[in-house]
């Protein structure tokens, strides 16, 4: 095990390609693709080289406190180019001890509506704790984690034990999904990948009553310690591309984000670029083109540790 | 010994039975027109002395005459389920719902103040939130909710106005007060209806509507229209250009599609789907004929998560993708805002009471009816005690869950019920079933009868300046049946006129008011749009041009040698099908260019140009469409039915001439009529002219049938039709309104006014194929000597160019024109 790290940096880049079969007139695009700031993340350097040049760009933050990035293209173009160059430093997070989180039902049932104000950091949870397009709340998906939610057991320790589960029953198979394969058809075969693995669990979580969001990012492609493993003999997976995980909310800790496709907790291998209430709040790079028939898209993930 | 006069009136009695007879009092409802004791009303007195005065035979002309217009003006709901996907006429009692004075006046503060109230409890979801912060809304409500669109978060409408149109569903319980049912908040569908309602009612008791004193409703859309273009007016920028507002719509297969062309008519703005707007630079533009039109205020009936395919629903193919960020700009309003639709939830109707209080400071005046959200423990218990006597209905309207009566689930269904409000409470919510109150419909019959339905009223409210404004009247809606207290226009039921009384005709009154209607600008035309009108015309001259060689064909004997020819051209126009009898394949819809499928053609063309037809030229249509249809049925005298098609055609294609604005949008349909003509004619004549025979005189006089010219021929020529003259006739004439040069000379005209309107050059794609055609000229073509079969080849290539360069010319005028009209695409990536 390697020795606990006061912080580490990395360098990002993370390029989107589109080659389109003609030429594409005019063109909105959303990007989420700047590092968001959190107590154990600091963004240092971002950069956003965009070609062709857009007619219009524009920052600001979205209602869930992300950057979020709009383009507008105007002038005929039959490929596009975003390359994300970022720099950001990684502190280590708080201690969160599972055993010490709230007993979930506790957690569900303070959170029901009693006509009492709330305060800010309750409202929040809330946002995340209902359907949205990419997560279902079913008495299914309830029922999948019913052993992971034994009565009284803390929500972390819980959450953990459902990652447990989701790791040891899924399969990581890229190919085989895509962003609209449905959440049910994903429980049925068990298999995908990040997204899947992360709208999964965040489902059951929501069908037992209680928030999860999902959050975009990156995971660290070289090895951290130099000690020449590979990711895959370090058993990490979703390197190479934006990778998704989730977070639960477990006072008195706050959010805990776990990685359920890694089955691990998200550490200082974790970048964070921006979190949802699922996958279609934060996709990294969405658009609408007018023109440009068919096309193909290539994304490059490259995520490095600056050395001291 | 009685009274003469008392006999004399008994006597008129009898003759006459009292129109009440048959209407019968229900003690479990508010009844409209009785009062506990069974006595008439005294506001219904007026309507009902008359209705008795009048006769059941009189009634049943007002009936029928009310069905007729509904068909006639082409009033249709289309419901979703329908298999054939078709327009279902648009169900009218004519008998008005009549509303007191008095009790207006309640209704009408109640509804403004409800208005008032949603506006405010947006602001706050989109904004502090407070409400949810203080535990006065459930925060689930919002979050939960589909159209509760999170990037609409910090949105600032243009004065703080989210809610410029409103809806609201009312119903009167037992006890005499009007309960709200429901909020329609989103994109409140049915004003449209109620003024087309009341203009058909009006028609049928014309005097009553006078003698009574009845409120217009057709302010409702002189304000609205203000409201639209008033807010516009006061965007600081590019003031030099007069603001314009559309009316943006799902198109035509939305259910309600008719009230969006007619509400557009109304207001004199232009219709539009999503692909006629763009949004340049956070700015909306309207792609029309001459360029990019700023677009300044979009009065929308498109559901508001389908708005922006970028920033909403990605999913969305009718929506303007970059619209958000226009209305994040402050560069466009929204009526309604986009967001508005998280009201739409019968949850809410609650939390409205408390909400008022801590809003507005005022008590909620109009009830509702009683609502638990079973995400409240105690309303969940509660409902569950009281199953039987409560409705369930869906919290969010994206749940596959169809409210039901608690009383009628038992068994399997029950406990499924039963776990669904458990697992996931919050997701339902249960109702009181109120009996509505009933009032007199005509039932149908040999002789039509007052007989009892209940009812629920929808009334709408606009945002004007000084505050909501509501329309006096509104829509009544009756259930299919009178032991039915569901109102629901998809299941069947029907709708009222009602007539809001004026106490001392200080108000004005319907006889006083004439109905306002706007003119769409010439440079507001979408360019999509005039591509349908433009294919409008193509297609109505097409089907004209069929229908005329398939009945001159079916005028010549078969015995005849003129028949087999005949029978070619109609096989090469594909109208006849080669391997079939002829009246077997006549109006096959199979066919892919038959008559019948190019007469759907045109509907659907007339469907997409619905906007800018009058109510008379849309008739025509349905007109046409019945022709077709029993044409099709009585297969056994072609020429009879073709004649009646074309009778209908013709005088569809006069509305053309006569009902339509002139303006580009009409040029490029003209257009496309004269070149579908030229096209045609063209064709048959080079046919013609490419045989190996001489035509004989046979041949010529139906070539003339054809081209509706055999009368000009008589009286010019007065003797046997000849190739020469017969060419003269129909291709050099140009003072035959159906000759090629008539209608070349006419094309050359309107591209000048098109480039002169529009700018750039004048289109001559057709340019050489006239000049061939015309030195080509008319020596040489009879006789049989070879010579003449050159000169006649000659004539026939020179046709063939001039139809070639019909098809270049409507190709340039396509890419010039109607380039805009291109489709987007959404692309996601990781």
């Amino acid at each position: 095990m390697s020795k606990p790290e006061a912080s580490l940096r990395y360098r990002i880049l993370h390029r989107t390609v589109y080659d389109y079969g003609s030429e594409v007139v005019h063109a909105h695009q959303l990007l989420y693709l700047t590092p968001r700031k959190s107590a154990h993340q600091r963004c240092l350097r971002h950069s956003l080289a965009i070609s062709p040049q857009p007619a219009l760009r524009s920052e600001s933050i979205d209602a869930f406190g992300n950057p979020v990035t709009r383009l507008e293209l105007d002038r005929p173009h039959d490929r596009l180019e975003v390359d994300a160059h970022m720099e950001v430093e990684l502190m280590a997070r708080p201690p969160a001890i599972a055993g010490d989180s709230m007993p979930w039902e506790a957690l569900r049932n303070f959170l029901l509506y009693t006509a009492q104000p709330l305060d800010g950091v309750a409202l929040e949870a809330l946002q995340y704790r209902s359907e949205s397009p990419h997560v279902r709340v079913k008495a299914t998906l309830a029922e999948f984690a019913t052993d992971c939610f034994t009565p009284g057991r803390p929500v972390l320790a819980a959450a953990e034990a459902l990652m447990h589960k989701i790791h040891a029953e899924f399969t990581y198979a890229p190919g085989v999904t895509t962003i609209t394969t449905p959440l049910m058809q994903v429980h049925e075969q068990r298999r995908g990948v990040c997204q899947d693995y992360a709208h999964f669990m965040i489902s059951c979580v929501r069908s037992c009553g209680l928030p999860a969001r999902y959050v975009s990012g990156y995971l660290r492609t070289e090895p951290r310690d130099l000690t020449g493993m590979t990711d895959e003999e370090q058993g990490l997976v979703g390197a190479d591309a934006s990778h998704a995980w989730v977070a639960v909310y477990a006072p008195p800790f706050g959010w805990v984000e776990l990685d359920p496709t890694n089955d691990r907790r998200a550490g200082v291998d974790h970048v964070t670029l921006a979190w949802g209430r699922d996958f279609g709040d934060v996709s990294p790079l969405r658009g609408v083109i007018l023109g440009g028939r068919s096309h193909s898209l290539e994304v490059s993930v490259k995520v490095e540790p600056i050395l001291p | 010994m009685a009274d003469p006069l008392e006999k004399i009136t008994a006597d008129a009695a009898d003759d006459s039975p009292d129109p009440l007879d048959s209407y019968a009092g229900d003690a479990r409802r508010y009844d409209e027109l009785l009062d506990r004791s069974g006595t008439l009303r005294p506001h219904w007195e007026p309507l009902i002395s008359r209705l008795a005065a009048d006769g059941p035979e009189a009634a049943q002309r007002g009936v029928e005459l009310a069905r007729r217009l509904v068909i006639e003006n082409g009033v249709t709901y289309n419901v979703y389920a329908d298999p054939q996907g078709k327009d279902r006429p648009w169900a009218l009692d004519p008998l008005p719902l009549l509303i007191a004075p008095a009790e207006w006046r309640r209704i009408e503060a109640g509804v403004a103040q409800r208005a008032h109230l949603l506006n405010a409890l947006l602001a706050d979801l989109y904004g502090p939130r407070k409400l949810l912060a203080d535990g006065r809304i459930p925060p689930e409500l919002p979050f939960g909710h589909p159209n509760y669109l999170w990037p609409c978060q910090g949105l600032k409408p243009r004065d703080g106005r989210w809610l410029h149109v409103y809806g609201v569903d009312l119903a009167r319980a037992p006890d005499g007060r009007w309960w709200v049912l429901g909020d329609r908040a989103q994109t409140p569908s049915g004003p449209g209806y109620a003024l087309e309602n009341r203009q058909i009612v009006a028609r049928v008791y014309p005097e009553l509507i006078k003698a009574m004193n009845v409120r217009p409703i057709s302010g409702y859309f002189t304000a609205l229209r203000e409201s639209l273009l008033g807010v516009s007016a006061a965007s600081p920028d590019d003031s030099s250009q007069s603001s314009l507002a559309v009316v943006l719509t799902p198109g035509p297969f939305n259910e309600t599609f008719f009230e969006h062309a007619y509400l557009a008519r109304q207001l004199g703005l232009p219709l539009v789907e999503g692909n006629d707007l763009t949004v340049r630079a956070n700015t909306v533009y309207l792609k029309t004929l001459s360029g990019l039109r700023r677009v300044h205020a979009i009065l929308r009936r498109l559901d508001d998560d389908f708005c922006d395919p970028v920033e909403l629903r990605a999913d969305s193919t009718l929506g303007v993708p970059g619209l958000l960020g226009a209305v994040r700009a402050g560069r466009v309003t929204i009526a309604n805002g986009l967001g508005t639709g998280v009201l739409e939830s019968a949850a809410w109707l609650g939390f409205m009471p408390s909400t008022a209080e801590a809003l507005l400071g005022e008590t909620l005046q109009l009830p509702s009816v009683a609502t638990w959200w079973c995400g409240e423990k105690p309303a969940l218990d509660y409902v569950l005690r009281n199953l039987d006597r409560l409705v369930i209905k869906p919290t969010f309207p994206n749940q596959r869950f169809e409210p039901v009566f608690g009383r009628d689930v038992t068994g399997e269904a029950r406990v499924r019920l039963l776990a669904r409000l458990k697992t996931r409470p919050y997701a339902y919510v249960a109702q009181e079933r109120l009996a509505f109150s009933q009032a007199p419909v005509w039932r149908a019959g040999p002789r039509p009868e007052l007989a009892a339905r209940a009812l629920g009223i929808r009334v709408y409210a606009v945002a004007t300046a000084d505050g909501y404004s509501v329309m006096p009247g509104g829509m009544a809606r009756i259930a299919s049946d009178i032991a039915v207290d569901v109102v629901s226009t998809q299941r069947g039921g029907g709708s009222k006129d009602i007539w809001v009384l004026s106490s001392d005709g200080s108000e004005d009154t319907e006889a006083s008011e004439p109905i306002p209607r706007g003119a769409v600008r010439h440079d507001e035309l979408p360019s999509g749009l005039v591509e349908n009108l433009f294919w409008l015309g193509r297609y109505t001259e097409r089907c004209e041009d069929k229908t005329r060689l398939l009945r001159a064909t079916f005028s010549v004997r078969a015995e005849l040698q003129v028949w087999a020819m005949a029978l070619e051209s109609c096989h090469r126009f594909g109208v006849l099908d080669e391997e079939e009898e002829p009246t077997e394949s006549l109006f096959d819809d199979e066919m892919p260019v038959g008559l019948a499928s190019d007469l759907s053609r045109l509907a659907w063309c007339a469907t997409r140009t619905r906007s800018k037809l009058s109510a008379e030229h849309w008739r025509s249509v349905s007109v046409l469409q019945r022709q077709l249809n029993e044409a099709a049925a009585a297969r056994a005298e072609p020429r009879e039915t073709l004649d009646r098609l074309l009778l209908a055609l013709a005088s569809f294609a006069g509305f053309m001439l006569d009902d339509m604005t002139q303006d580009d949008g009409w040029r490029l349909m003209m257009l496309g009529r004269r070149l579908e003509r030229v096209q045609f004619l063209a064709t048959l004549l080079r046919q013609i002219l490419e045989s190996e025979d001489v035509p004989r005189c046979a041949d010529l006089d139906w070539v003339l049938d054809v081209g509706g010219s055999t009368i000009t021929y008589r009286t010019r020529y007065l003797a046997a039709p000849r190739l020469a003259l017969v060419i003269q006739l129909l291709v050099f004439d140009q003072s035959n309104p159906r000759s090629l040069a008539f209608h070349w000379s006419a094309i050359r005209k309107t591209l000048v006014q098109l480039a002169a309107s529009l700018g750039g050059a004048v289109e001559d794609a057709m340019e050489d194929a006239i000049h061939r055609l015309s030195a080509a000229g008319l020596a040489q073509l009879e006789g049989a000597g070879e010579a003449t079969r050159a000169a006649r080849r000659e004539l026939a290539n020179a046709l063939a160019a001039l139809e070639a360069s019909t098809g270049k010319l409507s190709d340039r005028l396509g890419m010039r024109h109607f380039s805009h009209t291109d489709r987007d695409e959404q692309t996601v990536a990781m």
